[in-house]
């Protein structure tokens, strides 16, 4: 099932500019979607986007990075790295979905959170922090997939979950392997080799136990990666609505809890 | 004073600790009166970064600490090179196993649970070992009833230990959630420096977060936003004082006077 191809080769191929991010696995997967803007806080950021509609009948609320199409698009959503706001407006809109008790699928790929003076002004380590802390606790299912780039805490923001779901070819690191070479070697060119010591490709994270599936994607079309993902979440939303609150809140701590010494 | 120096002579392996250089001014302070000006240099008001040590003895009532998982180790879970070399080293130059100090203790009369991050273990970094520390001290105050304070100094998470430093992040909150739903008080000490993941974290969860003067706190590293935006960092960027201006940290503490706030913050919260 699986293609050989290295680290790197798959850090590759999730940066691809063709590659499907977000909106696609919206637009290919979700019915009636309605997209739902901003923070109620300070501004929107498009670098995420949110909202509801129906997976095969069931109501869901879909909230995904999104690094644009066109060159003005991917400038404005500063290539899918959020800034605080996309962060608050993702929580908002959990928030909602617990009330409700709809579950939630975050869609993950950017390099990482936004690096910027107005970002750190307006609370960058917070809008994470919180993110974090209240998904700890949200009282409803929630499934998070890497479609493409993870990229450190600002792809934890939206990856503390019930289900890790990665694609084959997506990455998840705790660092890029360019800023991990540079420290270690001083030299980001040695790139590749910082990527395979990471050990960040989906068999690495699946062999981990950080993540509980990985989607095939060698000699598949997109349409047919999106289809099998959309069995695969159909799947995981009907087991996981089947837990009380306590069972559900219980299993997601218990899965981090278990990671490391 | 005197356990003290004997702590740091035995983790430290010398005899008499040597006076302390300031980076700032360079003037050198004998020890003993570097611990008492609170390891702040007397000539130019500078403050160092203090070790886990030092700090608990400015901090917990004497003999009233109760250390837990002192010998955690790592178990370098992705083998990266030269990583247990570098462990070693750290344990070496710090005499601790790892980058946090945590347990029990007693401030001015007050039951607590305390962490100590200590930034002479590999810049106070978080790995697997930093992160279940604090999991294990967070989960054993919400068992106990007792408030957690943290002093908080780190690079942010541990490039060596990949994607499971990454996860620390998420399982300590995890912890700190459980433990404020016990209705128990966290407050966060930010400390030179709390950047990165740790930011993105327990930094930023306590119900108090209190900074020292001058500290750097802040998420991302500030030569990355310069080489990310092209601009240029205002002066002052990035600093408790910074921070308390736009709204993130509850009160700048000078440290001599760290122990009494921090005693009568858990004292208001003890009065029902």
């Amino acid at each position: 099932m699986s293609e050989t191809k290295t680290a790197y080769e798959r850090v590759q191929a999730a940066r691809n500019g063709k590659r499907p991010m977000g909106s696609y696995y919206i637009e290919h997967m979700v019915d009636d979607f309605v997209e739902l803007h901003g923070d109620r806080r300070y501004g929107d950021d498009p670098a995420i986007v949110g909202g509801i509609g129906y997976i095969n009948h069931i109501p869901v609320t879909v909230i995904a990075m999104e690094r644009g199409d066109t060159i003005e698009d991917r400038m404005k959503r500063h290539f899918g790295c959020p800034e605080p706001e996309g962060y608050r407006k993702a929580l908002r809109l959990m928030k909602e979905a617990e009330k409700f008790r709809r579950p939630v699928i975050c869609f993950i790929g950017s390099s990482g959170a936004y690096c910027g003076i107005g970002a750190e002004k307006r609370g960058q380590g917070l809008a994470i922090a919180e993110n974090l802390y209240e998904m700890m606790g949200l009282k409803t299912p929630v499934i998070s997939v890497v479609v493409g780039e993870g990229g450190s805490g600002g792809a934890l923001a939206l990856g503390v979950c019930d289900t890790a779901i990665m694609l084959e070819n997506a990455v998840y690191s705790v660092i890029s392997p360019e800023g991990c070479a540079s420290i270690l070697w001083k030299d980001s060119a040695k790139a590749p080799e910082a990527a395979a010591h990471l050990r960040l490709t989906s068999y690495d994270l699946l062999s981990f136990d950080v993540v509980e599936k990985v989607i095939p994607e060698a000699g598949k079309t997109d349409r047919e990666i999106c289809s099998a993902l959309k069995t695969i979440l159909l799947d995981e939303i009907a087991k996981l609505r089947g837990l009380t609150n306590e069972e559900l809140l219980d299993h997601r701590y218990e899965k981090f809890r278990k990671i490391g010494a | 004073m005197s356990t003290l120096k004997t702590i740091l002579n035995t983790i430290t392996g010398n005899v008499e600790q040597p006076p302390r250089v300031c980076k700032k001014c360079n003037a050198e302070i004998p020890y003993e009166k570097y611990i008492d000006n609170h390891c702040i240099c007397p000539e130019c008001g500078a403050y160092f970064r203090m070790r886990a040590v030092e700090r608990l003895d400015a901090t917990a009532d004497k003999g009233s600490f109760q250390e837990i998982d002192r010998k955690l180790k790592s178990k370098n879970p992705i083998n990266f090179p030269d990583y247990a070399e570098k462990l070693d080293k750290a344990e070496k130059a710090s005499g601790l196993a790892e980058g946090v100090v945590c347990g029990t203790a007693k401030i001015d009369g007050t039951d607590c649970a305390l962490f100590i991050m200590d930034s002479a273990f590999m810049m106070g970094s978080m790995g697997t070992v930093v992160g279940e520390k604090i999991t294990r001290l967070f989960e054993k105050a919400t068992a106990l009833g007792l408030p957690v304070i943290g002093f908080i100094t780190s690079g942010g998470a541990r490039m060596q230990e990949g994607i499971f430093s990454l996860m620390q992040m998420a399982k300590v909150s995890g912890a700190v959630k459980r433990h404020s739903d016990a209705g128990l008080l966290y407050i966060a000490v930010l400390t030179d420096p709390t950047t990165g993941g740790i930011t993105a974290s327990f930094a930023m969860q306590g119900d108090i977060i209190i900074a020292e003067p001058k500290a750097l706190i802040g998420f991302a590293g500030q030569r990355v936003i310069e080489q990310t935006t092209g601009e240029k960092l205002p002066s002052g960027f990035q600093r408790a004082e910074f921070q308390l201006e736009h709204g993130f940290v509850d009160i700048i503490e000078e440290r001599p006077r760290m122990t009494y706030t921090l005693s009568k913050l858990l004292k208001l919260h003890q009065t029902k």
